[in-house]
């Protein structure tokens, strides 16, 4: 990881000033202490990242401080007066605004709207409501971020990386100063991730706090000023960036020590599992053509919206390719719904799997064996004891915490949730498991053990197909790696071969890239 | 659990008591055996509905046709018999009836992407019992064998248990069963609580959904089959309205019509609540209009109740399977 040769100890930020002091903060749910007396302070023009495994408190801290949960214990003081952000409403008031890694915009109002929703620019006197004047200033604001996006384009329409900069334009608007990113980066391409960075570089030296939470460690080595570390509800501790190394930084997270993050063990590859020739999907992909191997994990790299997604779609029968040939074990296959899939031993893991892979209400027993209900119970009879038995084995693997499997998933934290569809598609043993983003949005701990997860199923003759946008992954993981850029295969890679730049370079295509630049501005 | 702690059965136990305490007050051959026996076996025919319309809901769907396919099983029935043939083969008829709308409503709903239950099954309820109306017009048809009416009308040999009572606990076993222990069950609250989630797992949606529509529609064969039998008599505008009461009941019984909550349980503790609520009203003179009246009043003020709850608790009221 590269390094400012010159150590950045809180260049610009305020020292003398805080803006921002909790105290003592404690914060229980019925059978739960999400938080257990946390201290945390911060400046102005500081980026303070807040780091931890899932459920160590960081969202309960975030909603806190946005006034959306009053702390049961302690005080928050802004700017050295003691507060109390009753609402979200009162938090705003104070300048306090939050960006989300699934921006919460409305996706049918366009940008100007999202950004003068509950403070619109409003004649003094008609109360007529000034979209031009709106419209302008949502150009500038946008502007200022370095974006020509239009003040009218429709919000839905846009991509994630772009919905972002309108939160973010959002937060400029009410002249934010305290700006909290919630996983800013998770769903955003490489050089979405460094626009992102320079936007933030940019409002630190205008004096704007900045707490920043991100699972990713390039994120806080590459723009954190302090991190804070929250371990099961506690503040492990707050240090400068170049006061802490990554495997202590790592140690403070999960309270021991992580010593191999990607863990594929050599395989040497089986017969063939599954191949596509020459799938094609009319405006999304075309003349896709690869093949997996038992004991393969075979990672798809390239940029977001570069078809990855709509390939793996088509292969597990949503979204079925319009030409091509799937063969699974050399015999050729129909997939036309998720169910012939399965049948034929292919597993999916979506992407957005709080929508598409979870059961809210239903207990996490429930949700872990609804795919396998028929290997199960072949008489159609539901057999709970099994059920459970199955459930109890995934929720110690991938070390899910929950007080019992009978809890439905919906009490589960954020990262516990994600963990119990990583569970389900698991507990199928399929053949042919195709993940997207397996790790996104989950915490080092757990991350380590899906990784040794996949690698293990990998050893037992799986082929697995992986989709991920980030490269420390993609690299560690995959024994070849495809990379697509706009729909086509744009580069094939064994391990030995495979860097970050090649990959990097296949996936934006040098030359083409420029062309889709100009495309999306337009 | 803690989640056990407040259910809705419970609820729904509690004013069955009230209202049977306060129905006991008003007569006193309430409560003796042949008149609560005789008081439940007045309703039932709507009962064998509400029992499929429960997995209609649970799976997020909605069934407006059922009194309408209830109608032209009966004319049906009736015309067949009329025509010469036996009862004990129009019988299986009207079964059939209810069967084939039943899977033509839900071939539509799966098959066809955009089409909802909500259009389809109006659109049913209106062509279902036009049917009906085109084929018997204004007349009534009656005069079946005595043996039929015994569905309704008759008790268990030897005993004082009337035999559409018998009928209708074989039926909500069946469907307690169908609903509670079986994968066939889960997997409607898998589609109901994510129908996106559902289908990536694998779940077979399209065929359940037609199977599920299937059933109902035989449900409202047999109502038709009972129905007809207490009457004596077919008309096209039997079981007018039916479809309200039947989805009322279900959502009293604490099935949401939003999928993925509730069971048969509920659904007959609701059945029997709306029986002696109607039965009380009847002993105190209270006239047809003014019961509706109450009976909507009533609905609302019941269904808002976990609304409350919940919104207390700051959680949503959830309870499956």
């Amino acid at each position: 990881m590269d390094r400012d040769p010159c150590p950045r100890v809180l260049y610009g930020a305020d020292v003398e000033n805080g803006i921002l002091e909790l105290r003592g903060i404690s914060k229980f749910f019925p059978g739960v202490r999400a938080l257990n007396r946390v201290d945390f302070d911060l400046y102005p023009g500081e980026v303070h990242c807040l780091v931890g495994e899932n459920g160590a408190g960081k969202s309960t801290l975030i909603k806190i401080i946005t006034g959306v949960y009053q702390p049961d214990e302690g005080e928050i003081l802004y700017q050295g007066q003691k507060v109390v952000f009753a609402n979200p409403m009162v938090a705003s008031r104070y300048q306090i605004a939050a960006v989300y890694q699934q921006p919460a915009s409305f996706p049918h109002l366009t940008v100007t709207e999202n950004i003068f929703l509950g403070h619109p620019l409003i004649h003094p006197k008609s109360k007529r409501l000034l979209w031009p004047a709106m419209w302008e200033r949502a150009r500038e604001l946008l502007r200022s971020l370095g974006s020509d996006l239009s003040p009218t384009a429709v919000v839905g329409t846009l991509s994630v990386a772009q919905q972002q900069m309108v939160e973010i334009a959002k937060a400029l608007s009410i002249h934010a100063r305290i700006l909290i990113m919630d996983e800013p980066t998770a769903a955003l391409t490489r050089r979405e991730t460094e626009d992102l960075y320079a936007i933030v570089r940019k409002l630190r030296a205008q004096g704007t706090a900045i707490i920043f939470i991100s699972h990713r460690f390039e994120d806080i080595y590459e723009i954190a000023d302090r991190v804070t570390v929250l371990r099961d509800g506690k503040s492990v501790g707050t240090w400068k960036i170049v006061e802490i190394g990554e495997q202590d930084l790592i140690r403070a997270m999960v309270g021991r020590e992580i010593t191999q993050l990607f863990p594929k063990a050599q395989v040497t590859p089986g017969k063939e599992l599954l191949r596509v020739e020459k799938l094609s999907r009319i405006g999304f992909f075309r003349d896709i053509s690869f093949s997996l191997r038992a004991g393969e994990i075979v990672g798809l790299s390239g940029l977001v919206g570069s078809g990855r997604t709509e390939v793996a779609q088509a292969i597990f029968g949503i979204a079925p390719a319009d030409e091509g040939k799937i063969f699974v074990e050399g015999k050729e296959v129909t997939i036309k719904s998720p169910l012939d899939a399965i049948r034929n031993g292919i597993g999916y893991l979506p992407e957005d799997r709080l929508h598409q892979g979870l059961f809210f209400p239903m207990s996490i027993s429930d949700n872990i064996t609804i795919a396998i209900l028929d290997d199960i119970a072949p008489s159609g009879w539901l057999q709970p004891e099994r059920e459970h038995e199955v459930a109890s084995r995934m929720l110690e693997l991938l070390k899910i915490k929950a007080p019992t499997i009978f809890h439905p998933v919906s009490s589960l934290s954020g990262g516990n949730q994600q963990k119990v569809v990583v569970a389900k598609l698991l507990a199928a043993r399929l053949r042919i498991l195709i993940m997207d983003e397996p790790t996104q949005g989950v915490d080092v701990g757990a991350k380590a053990a899906i990784h040794q997860i996949m690698s293990d199923l990998a050893k037992e003759g799986l082929g697995i197909l992986m989709i991920s946008s980030e490269m420390p992954e993609i690299l560690g993981m995959s024994d070849r790696i495809l990379v697509m850029h706009e729909g086509r295969i744009s580069g094939e890679f064994s391990r030995g071969e495979a860097t970050q730049e090649k990959l990097l370079e296949a996936a934006v295509n040098v030359e083409r890239s420029r062309k889709r630049e100009v495309n999306i501005s337009g | 659990m803690k989640r056990r702690f407040f259910r809705w059965e419970w609820l729904l136990l509690i004013l069955i008591i009230g209202i049977s305490i306060v129905n006991g007050r008003l007569s006193t051959h309430f409560w003796s055996y042949t008149g609560l026996m005789d008081a439940l076996a007045v309703f039932l025919e709507k009962g064998f509905m509400v029992l499929t319309m429960v997995l209609v809901l649970v799976i997020g769907d909605i069934d407006i046709s059922v009194a309408s396919i209830t109608a032209l099983s009966s004319v049906l029935m009736a015309m067949a018999y009329r025509g010469g043939l036996p009862m004990a083969l129009a019988v299986p008829l009207a079964l059939a009836v209810g069967v084939g709308c039943g899977y033509f409503n839900g071939t539509l709903i799966a098959k066809i992407p955009g089409l909802s239950a909500i259009i389809v099954t109006l659109a049913g309820s209106s062509l279902y019992r036009g049917i009906a109306y085109i084929l018997l017009g204004d007349q009534a048809v009656g005069g079946f064998p005595s043996w039929y009416s015994y569905l309704a009308w008759g008790y268990i040999k030897g005993t004082h248990i009337p035999f559409i009572i018998v009928a209708f606990l074989v039926c909500a076993l069946f469907y307690g069963l169908l609903l509670h222990r079986t994968t066939f069950g889960r997997r409607l609250y898998a589609i109901g609580n994510n129908l996106v989630a559902a289908r990536f797992s694998g779940v077979p949606v399209a065929r359940i959904k037609q199977i599920v529509f299937t059933l109902n529609g035989l449900m409202a064969g047999v109502a038709a089959v009972f129905l007809t039998s207490k009457l004596g008599s077919s008309r096209p505008n039997i079981a007018l309205g039916y479809e309200l009461e039947v989805i009322a009941i279900t959502v009293l019984g604490g099935v949401s019509p939003s999928g993925g909550k509730g069971g048969i349980v509920g659904a007959c503790l609701a059945l029997l609540l709306m029986r002696l609520l109607r039965y009380g009203m009847g002993l105190k003179n209270i006239p047809g209009q003014v019961m509706m009246v109450l009976i909507g009043i009533i609905l609302i003020g019941v269904v808002m109740v976990p609304q409350l709850v919940s919104t207390r608790k700051g959680k949503p009221l959830v309870r499956e399977s």
